[in-house]
């Protein structure tokens, strides 16, 4: 009976520590869920409204301009009396496709130059890499003005702009980890067995930092939603007759002063929201692959 | 067998800081056909010695000749032919094996690397027996075989290409006694049919004397007393 005590002493406390684990693991797996099912809704919203629904969002109804949210229209309508639920789904459409074409080609760029720079090493390295400071040390949001002012305003230049100002840190995290990963025996065994550069960086470091390049897309979206919607905003980016999430709010600014709220509160929480489900979902995976890379990644 | 040493360090100096070399003034020779055991406590340079001898780093000093050619160029920049006559087993098996290939493609990637992937079946078959790998752990990657089974591989790999010359760091040095007889049983079945060099680095004075034609220490490898074969 004495060397019961502390048995179940010890049970207690064990049970005690493992109920606070999952506490903790169960947060975690509320917030998963919760992104994983509001980006659900929204790429389902954006992909299947526009061929199901058959309304035009461009159809100007100037008797029912400027209507608070109502039964017939959730969102309200804008200044031309057009829908804005309507309007808000075809935006997130085109800032989505926006988000993933210059995350898809950053990271492309980003890790093809990366590599490159680890793999080779030497001066080449540190040639791409005072090129990857200098453009560092531009404020980015200045260089994709500068970008998009080079070409007309539409999709591509935009994502052009975002993809080309937002490269370099994926370079950066993909040189570190093939910098890290040169110097393994695997590597040594790799060039003893013949292998040329191109093989060495193909087979075996290419694979190795793709986890890690394929997480950095994952977060750089929502940020090149942003910028899409900031460039819109400041009416560089896209053509202003087009739904965009940042072309929204833009018209959205003379009737908030009115006191009309609707027109910039919705566009912006269909900004907020599904970037932030995005990064919630990229957060968690990121932390399952390495616990340790926290700040390296922007956001 | 020819005259020619199939290994020949003259007064080499290397490391990774020219102001503290980690190897200073070496000289070894290994004839051909000869086995040849390095033997010195550990964090002397004898790795750092080892990875000159495969082509894998190169010494601020000293000439280094593979079948009497003087070497004049280190890692990607030596002629491949140069590179793949020396096969290398490192101490480490779980660092030297790339985590994403199974056993089989590990012991192939040189022979396709090499552009010679028509041999692979022939090849594998051959080397799994000799180092005594059964087919079921060649479909395996190497976090799921023991750190025997995955030095085995190693040693396939090495000798996928028939190096003229097999540079073994401590080969054995994380294995137990059973493991460590086989890998060297196939090493010396390797030497024995090909008639290769063999240089063992280790700080095992028994296994290397057993194991090699003579032993050397690295004090007298880095005094310049040792460079001719039978000078013991």
């Amino acid at each position: 009976m004495t060397c019961d005590a502390p048995a179940a002493g010890r049970t207690g406390e064990g049970g005690r520590w493992r109920s606070y684990g999952t506490g903790r693991r169960s947060t975690r797996t509320v917030r998963v869920r919760v992104s994983a099912a509001l980006l659900a809704v929204t790429v389902l919203a954006v992909l299947l409204v526009p061929p199901l629904v058959q309304l035009d969002q461009q159809a100007v109804d100037l008797a029912a301009k400027l209507q608070p949210p109502s039964w017939s229209h959730p969102f309200g309508t804008d200044q031309l009396g057009r829908d804005l639920l309507l309007r808000c789904v075809y935006g997130l459409r085109v800032s989505l496709l926006v988000g993933l074409v210059a995350a898809l080609v950053a990271t492309v760029i980003g890790t093809a130059v990366g590599a490159a720079a680890g793999a080779l090493g030497g001066w080449a390295d540190r040639c791409v890499m005072r090129v990857v400071d200098t453009l560092s040390s531009v404020p980015h949001l200045l260089l994709g003005i500068f970008v998009v002012a080079l070409f007309r305003p539409g999709v591509v230049p935009v994502a052009v702009s975002v993809a080309a100002t937002h490269w370099l840190s994926t370079a950066r995290i993909v040189r570190a980890e093939v910098l890290s990963l040169r110097s393994r025996p695997y590597i040594d065994a790799a060039v003893s067995g013949g292998a040329s550069r191109w093989r060495v960086t193909v087979r075996h470091l290419l694979p190795a930092v793709l986890p890690q390049a394929a997480l950095a897309a994952v977060l750089m979206v929502p940020h090149a939603m942003w910028h899409e919607s900031a460039l819109s905003f400041l009416g560089l980016g896209l053509p202003a007759h087009m739904a965009s999430l940042g072309n929204l709010i833009q018209d959205a600014r003379g009737s908030l002063l009115a006191g009309q709220w609707w027109p910039t509160l919705f566009p912006g929480l269909f900004i907020i929201v599904p970037t932030l489900a995005l990064a919630g979902l990229a957060g968690a995976w990121r932390e399952r692959i390495n616990p340790r890379r926290r700040s390296e990644l922007m956001l | 067998m020819s005259d020619t040493p199939v290994l020949e360090l003259r007064a080499l100096t290397a490391g990774y800081d020219r102001r503290a070399p980690a190897v200073r003034n070496a000289s070894l020779t290994v004839a051909s056909g000869e086995a040849v055991g390095l033997l010195g406590p550990s964090g002397c340079g004898k790795s750092t010695l080892a990875r000159v001898a495969a082509l894998l780093h190169r010494p601020d000093s000293g000439a280094l000749l593979l079948d009497g050619e003087p070497v004049r160029h280190w890692r990607h920049r030596a002629p491949r032919a140069q590179r793949t006559a020396v096969g290398v087993v490192f101490q480490q098996p779980r660092l030297s094996a790339d985590p994403r290939l199974r056993l089989s493609d590990l012991i192939a990637e040189p022979l396709r690397a090499t552009g010679r992937s028509q041999e692979i079946p022939e090849r594998l078959a051959e080397l799994t027996a000799g180092v005594g790998l059964t087919p079921d752990l060649l479909g395996r990657r190497p976090h799921e075989v023991s750190d025997g089974q995955l030095q085995r591989a190693c040693l396939a790999r090495a000798l996928v290409l028939r190096p003229r010359l097999l540079i073994c760091d401590e080969m054995t040095a994380m294995l137990d006694a059973s493991t460590t007889a086989a890998l060297v049983a196939a090493v010396e079945d390797y030497r024995a049919t090909t008639g290769a060099g063999l240089l063992a680095v280790g700080h095992d004075r028994t296994l290397l004397d057993r194991w090699c034609d003579r032993t050397v220490h690295w004090d007298d490898v880095t005094a310049g007393v040792l460079s001719a074969p039978g000078a013991v």
